[in-house]
């Protein structure tokens, strides 16, 4: 019997490695998971990359995560925000590589990673500063700039119901990154308000078949962190 | 010339600015019923207060909502639901959620038709400055600005004309750094209402008591009538 759901989130990322690639999933904190986030603060991994569309807010999830020193690199689109002090101060102090990217760019780099893309050409930012020194082409005449894939070791995702082989739904737009990077990371960890048996999820309805997914997670849910102080 | 005219004080204006509302307004005016629209944060948010509620319009947001509604009443904001800029919004029936990449797919893959976007300057082959001011202490951001810049069939662009120091945003060439090459259609500012075509700017409208003369002074470039 196959059964991808954990007990714990310290059962769930028991195996991450110093230095490892973390794809983690949340626009704002829409589809951030804050508990898995936690856990990782927890287990201790250190000189991390981390891949997200922005850069943590006020002092929890990914900021608590820069706080705590784990984070030698961020990838990501939009790392300025009112409340991003804890990654200003760092970047600010040297501590902390950015890669900036499109968010375009960000997405379908992910997805190329879980589809096995080598690389591909895009047209987003020919011409700007975020495309120099990378390879151009022109394309039956308009231009294009040659894009990598961003692979992960790791994905942390939040989506709203799991079962045990790891098929998922999500919620409303807290779904954004999440079948993104749950395809192109090696170990996708899923946290989840609730488990059904098999078959109790629809399977016109599945978002993200459970291929795509290592472990599941149940996480109790806080009203407080689908409130502003999450977002 | 008038009684009114003469006794306004030397250098006094015959011209009133619009307000950030009426630039709205004015965007509204050219954003078709069926049209699928992306509005980007700040500025260009408050175009949906003027859609005309008659109008079916399909508004998209990059984070994965297509027939994006109004903001919900106080005490019904759901966190799972927001917009680009992080606030929380309503989904109207037959709406969609979808994920990142399929979002960036609509944008990039020319589906959307409109696009409206805040800018630092746009320049005369419409060549839009929008993400950085190079600052060398700026932290960069750029969001979905690039991608929204060449995959939107139409790129528009809405602004002050000038800067808080006096200084036109239309330049020949930008000086902050490029957001996209040669992708802005038209741009709406609270002077007027100005097309990027191959033979230069071309000017759809004037705030009411403005000279093309004047605005041309303003603006610090040639300007055509379209």
């Amino acid at each position: 019997m196959i059964n991808k759901i954990v007990n714990s989130i310290a059962e769930s990322l028991a195996d991450v490695k110093d230095g490892a690639t973390v794809l983690v999933g949340g626009f704002g904190g829409a589809g951030m998971p804050n508990e898995l986030i936690d856990g990782l603060i927890a287990q201790g991994a250190r000189d991390l990359t981390i891949v997200n569309n922005n850069a943590g807010n006020g002092e929890i999830g990914l900021a608590a995560l820069l706080k705590a020193g784990q984070v030698r690199k961020l990838i990501c689109s939009f790392p300025r925000q009112a409340d991003s002090h804890v990654f200003d101060g760092l970047y600010r102090a040297g501590k902390v590589e950015l890669e900036l990217v499109p968010q375009g760019n960000l997405a379908e780099r992910m997805r190329a990673a879980g589809a096995g893309i080598g690389a591909f050409f895009c047209p987003t930012a020919y011409g700007t500063d975020l495309a120099k020194g990378k390879e151009t082409r022109i394309i039956n005449g308009k231009p294009y700039v040659l894009e990598f894939p961003i692979h992960g070791d790791v994905a942390l995702v939040k989506a709203e119901v799991g079962d045990r082989w790891g098929n998922l739904t999500y919620r409303k737009a807290a779904r954004n990154f999440g079948p993104v990077i749950a395809a192109a990371a090696k170990c996708t960890i899923a946290q989840v308000y609730s488990t059904v048996e098999l078959g109790g999820l629809d399977p016109e309805n599945i978002i993200t078949p459970g291929i795509y997914v290592q472990r599941v997670v149940k996480v109790a849910r806080s009203d407080t962190k689908t409130l502003k102080e999450a977002a | 010339m008038s009684a009114d005219v003469l006794n306004k004080p030397q250098g006094a204006k015959a011209w009133k600015p619009r307000s950030r509302d009426a630039i709205a307004a004015r965007v509204a005016l050219d954003i078709p019923e069926g049209a699928y629209v992306n509005l980007g944060i700040g500025l260009p948010t408050l175009v949906a207060n003027h859609l005309p509620p008659g109008k079916e319009i399909f508004l998209h947001s990059e984070n994965g909502i297509l027939g994006m509604g109004p903001a919900p009443a106080k005490g019904e904001e759901d966190w799972d639901l927001i917009n680009a800029g992080k606030q929380p919004v309503t989904l109207l029936a037959g709406g969609a959620y979808f994920h990142h990449a399929d979002s960036f797919a609509m944008m990039r893959g020319g589906h959307l038709d409109i696009c409206v976007l805040g800018a630092f300057q746009v320049s005369e082959k419409g060549d839009l400055a929008n993400w950085h001011t190079g600052a060398p202490d700026a932290i960069p951001a750029v969001g979905g600005a690039m991608d929204l810049a060449v995959g939107a069939k139409k790129v528009f662009v809405m602004m002050e004309h000038l800067t808080k120091s006096g200084e036109s945003k239309f330049v020949a060439e930008c000086s902050y750094p490029l957001t996209g090459v040669g992708v802005v259609s038209r741009v709406y500012t609270d002077l007027a209402t100005i097309d990027i075509t191959p033979g230069g700017f071309a000017v759809v409208d004037m705030v009411e008591g403005m000279s093309l003369a004047e605005l041309t002074s303003l603006t610090g470039l040639p300007l055509k009538k379209a």
